[in-house]
């Protein structure tokens, strides 16, 4: 299919390559860490608290003698695995916003618009908290609070993309056929929109991964004995000063993440060259 | 000027009326009775009778919100349910606190940002420009809690060098304004030096050379004014986004501060300070933009002359 | 001698060569016409008198540039730039886009004496004013606190020729400086300019794909076809008896009153692209009289009468 092109395109940069090794890496753990973690996330054993890095535990135990290189490892499961399907939604749901609005013009546009643009105002982190205020903690909140914290852009994007192809010809000469409607914009404008609403999305996934992080941290996203990556360092804090290696390697995971995120993506936008395309018309 | 500026007020009215409906209507979608969201439980009758009259529950939603609203503007946003103490002194008792941080770090972003973005952008593709930039990019993706953390690690724990928390003293706004500013100046430093290679590119810079001034004057007499202008755009749309920073990082390290309080009551579900926080915040970010706007304006004459 | 004398000009931008061997002179109170197609090398040449090639990574790889004795070439730039504003003015082609767009300008025309004539504000704004009413500029104390979004194009190319004299120069490069305009105000402008050249004694450099200015203003015109010049020579000369088929095909273009439809003639063919200028005569693949003489060699610069050619088959001389 014409869309592996840019891929390996993408990763054949000098960024591009590392990038997509780690994210490979990344999804891997995320998936085998079954088999891959050398202990349970919530075997705890006191014992055994506040060890550095040894042999037996790679990264060191937390507080309650748990190990954190598994605990790491199905963190990925867990941030990644949010983040992830809460953007997809998020995409999902801002395209077919975006779209509508873009292609109906008039009154529906601009109520759709508003909306969105209510949430385009302020920072997903607060319209997180907001949510998360209606909905109480959680994981399942923290997702909703992704999901609608970063559609305003998605929808944006694709509005923009739809009103930039209404105008072309073909359109004109696709609804002279009797083409119908949706027929219109299912089968020509959303698939040529769909482009660098994706690459947005993809990019969004790196912030909404710091986002569940951030919120996990405050205690209000993914509760214990959930080994999110972000709750991991918060309950590390109070042991900051004996076990150090507790904030430092789950804060070094989403950093390594985040940026192969990023760079994957630059090299992506570079190879789809969509660079002017991605703003938000 | 001043026309702009009612239009622009005109214009964020809708979007206010928005912001505080929802954040009004948060004790509402909770599950339960909204009385028992506002107060202790086991307080009297009489204190939940007096508390649905005031607030109208027995009314139309709207009325509710406008009472609500009312009583807000003026001051009354109710009483804490942990602390007891009405909620608009938590806000002014934590208020300070928030500004100084936040201030802090819109001024060390803007200053040093606009600073390395202005010398990368007059040394455009030297290895000074290439690698400040790169380096800048790097540490605005990591996580500000994480990189927060880190600071804290090093500088307060192992060098001894600032107070691990607390605002107790002028330099525990150090590390804070710092953990806030990676990303902020990642920002500006970027727009400063993007602003300043597109218009260098533009037709009037080559009759500013042809004046005869030194490239140095034209870049940081003339062209700066240009390159300025983005960045009060932007930093106008992102004072949400520092807003949303600070409340993290008052968090990491344990600041007074709206954004604490925020997240502490949201872990206590102390309804009212929650609502007031969020109001409050939301005003800051509105109020942000708009002064964005004006700045703005104020700069450049055509965005003055545009929205008639 | 004459206050400007350019021999031999010949400029590079990375591997091209965009103009080569290129002579003019003008003089105080001369009007020297630059003339031909898009990407014929005229704005490379003003950019080059200006000093201003390193803003498009160009340089002047040989020939020289004599200002009032002195040859720019072969000095260190600063002296150019200590030049440029100061004796050595330039009047840019899109007065849309030339002005700053967030000063008045007023301003921008005060500046100029400011840097050049250490004037004080108010004399300076004195002087603008001035300037302005010798640009013909109505309520002149009023544009002066405008912006350049609120003036037309030509009073905005009436600001950057005031612009341009504010610091008194001897020497005015105007590079196509009607051609954004509408026709109306075209003649307008040239008029103005000539005036100025007239009164102030000035020399000036002006550039322009029409040779219905180069008739109405010029004394003298320097044709330049694909970085090369064709022909040159006193303007009464050139339009009365054109050597070279381009200046000749070059005057038929321009169109005569009461002329019939359908009777203006074009150029047949095309300029060479830059990627492969020939060492032999440009102008062959589109000249009714080429021969196997012109593919094979350049053709040097001769004179024939008062003008000189570059041509191997001159019109009007014996073959």
């Amino acid at each position: 299919m014409s869309a592996l092109k840019p891929l390996l395109q993408a990763i054949a940069t000098p960024r591009g390559a590392p990038a997509a090794l780690v994210l490979v890496s990344v999804v891997v753990v995320a998936i085998l860490a079954d088999h891959l973690a050398p202990h349970a996330y919530d075997a705890q054993n006191l014992m055994r608290a506040n060890l550095p890095p040894s042999a037996d535990h790679l990264l060191g135990t937390d507080e309650f003698g748990r190990d954190l290189f598994s605990r790491i490892l199905y963190g990925a499961r867990i941030s990644l695995g949010v983040a992830v399907t809460s953007i997809g939604a998020s995409v999902a749901i801002g395209l077919v916003v975006g779209a509508v609005a873009g292609y109906a013009g008039g009154w529906v546009d601009r109520i759709l618009m508003a909306v969105v643009d209510l949430t385009w105002a302020f920072p997903e982190i607060l319209i997180a908290l907001v949510l998360i205020a209606i909905l109480g903690p959680g994981l399942g909140s923290t997702a909703v609070a992704i999901t609608v914290g970063y559609m305003a852009q998605f929808a944006r994007l694709a509005r923009a993309q739809i009103v930039a192809l209404k105008g072309e010809t073909y359109v004109e000469a696709t609804i002279g056929l009797g083409a119908g409607h949706v027929h219109l914009l299912m089968r020509h404008l959303v698939p040529n929109a769909l482009t660098p609403v994706l690459v947005a999305g993809m990019l969004a996934t790196g912030d909404a991964i710091v986002l569940e992080a951030t919120l996990g941290y405050f205690g209000l996203g993914a509760q214990p004995p959930l080994p999110s990556w972000g709750a991991m360092m918060s309950s590390g804090v109070g042991q900051m000063f004996l076990a150090p290696w507790v904030i430092v390697f789950p804060g070094l995971a989403i950093a390594i993440t985040v940026v192969a995120i990023n760079l994957f993506g630059d090299a992506l936008i570079d190879a789809l060259q969509i660079r002017n395309r991605l703003r938000e018309g | 000027m001043f026309g702009y500026f009612v239009r622009r007020l005109v214009m964020l009215l809708p979007v206010f009326l928005a912001m505080s409906a929802i954040v009004f209507l948060i004790v509402h979608f909770v599950p339960g009775d909204p009385i028992d969201h506002m107060l202790q439980i086991g307080s009297s009758a009489e204190r939940r009778a007096e508390l649905a009259a005031k607030y109208g529950l027995d009314r139309p939603i709207v009325v509710q919100y406008l009472l609500w609203l009312k009583a807000a503007l003026g001051g009354d946003l109710g009483e804490a349910i942990v602390l007891k103490q009405p909620v608009l002194d938590l806000i002014l008792a934590n208020l300070p606190y928030s500004l100084a941080l936040g201030l802090s770090a819109l001024a060390f972003s803007t200053v040093v940002g606009v600073t390395v973005g202005s010398i990368a952008a007059y040394f455009a593709g030297s290895w000074f420009d290439r690698s400040v930039m790169a380096g800048i990019l790097m540490g605005s993706m990591l996580p500000s809690f994480w990189l927060g953390l880190l600071l804290i690690l090093v500088f307060a724990v192992q060098l001894g060098l600032f107070p691990v928390s607390g605002a107790r003293t002028w330099d525990a706004l150090v590390l804070p304004v710092l953990t806030i500013g990676i990303g902020g100046v990642a920002l500006i430093a970027r727009v400063t030096r993007a602003a300043f290679v597109e218009v260098a590119q533009q037709d009037f810079v080559t009759l500013l050379h042809a004046k005869g001034m030194t490239r140095g004057r034209i870049f940081f007499r003339h062209l700066v004014r240009h390159a300025l202008m983005p960045v009060v755009t932007i930093l106008g749309l992102k004072v949400g986004w520092i807003l949303g920073g600070a409340v993290t990082v008052e968090f990491v390290f344990a600041r007074p501060g709206l954004g604490s309080l925020l997240i502490t009551s949201l872990g206590q579900r102390d309804y009212p300070v929650v609502q007031g926080c969020l109001l409050m915040l939301g005003m800051g970010v509105m109020l942000g933009t708009l002064l964005g706007d004006l700045a703005q304006a104020a700069m450049d004459p055509r965005v003055r002359d545009r929205m008639s | 001698m004459a206050l400007l004398e350019v021999e031999g000009l010949t400029i590079g931008i990375g591997r091209f060569t965009p103009v080569e061997g290129v002579d003019l002179a003008v003089d105080r109170g001369e009007v020297l016409g630059l003339v031909g197609e898009s990407g014929s090398g005229k704005s490379l040449t003003a950019m080059a008198l200006m000093g201003l090639l390193p803003l498009i990574r160009g340089e002047v790889r040989s020939g020289s540039i004599v200002f009032d004795g002195v040859d720019l070439t072969d000095r260190p730039p600063d002296l150019h730039r200590r030049l440029r504003g100061r004796r050595i003015a330039l009047v840019t082609q899109n007065p849309m886009t030339s002005l700053d767009p967030i000063r008045t300008v007023g301003a921008q025309i005060d500046e100029v004496s400011r840097l050049h004539r250490g004037l004080d504000a108010r004399s300076a704004r004195a002087r603008s004013l001035a300037l302005m009413d010798e640009m013909r500029i109505p309520r002149a104390s009023a544009v002066h606190g405008q912006y350049p979004h609120q003036l037309s194009g030509g009073m905005k190319q009436r600001i950057v020729i005031a612009m341009a004299l504010a610091g008194d120069p001897d020497l005015v490069v105007a590079d196509e400086p009607t051609t954004a305009l509408d026709v109306t105000v075209q003649a307008q402008i040239v008029r103005l300019m000539v005036d100025l050249v007239r009164d102030r004694g000035l020399a000036l450099v002006l550039i322009t794909h029409d040779m219905g200015v180069v008739a109405q203003a010029c004394d003298r015109v320097v044709v330049l076809y694909a970085g090369r010049i064709a022909e040159t020579g006193p303007v009464e000369t050139i339009f009365a008896a054109p050597h070279h088929p381009y200046t000749r095909a070059l005057i038929g273009c321009i169109p005569t009153e009461g002329q019939r439809r359908g009777t203006l003639i074009g150029i047949p063919g095309q300029v060479p692209s830059l990627v492969d200028y020939p060492d032999h005569c440009r102008f062959a693949p589109r000249c009714a009289a080429a021969s196997a003489t012109c593919t094979s060699a350049a053709p040097a610069l001769d004179a024939i009468g008062a003008s000189r050619v570059a041509c191997f088959h001159p019109l009007g001389r014996d073959a």
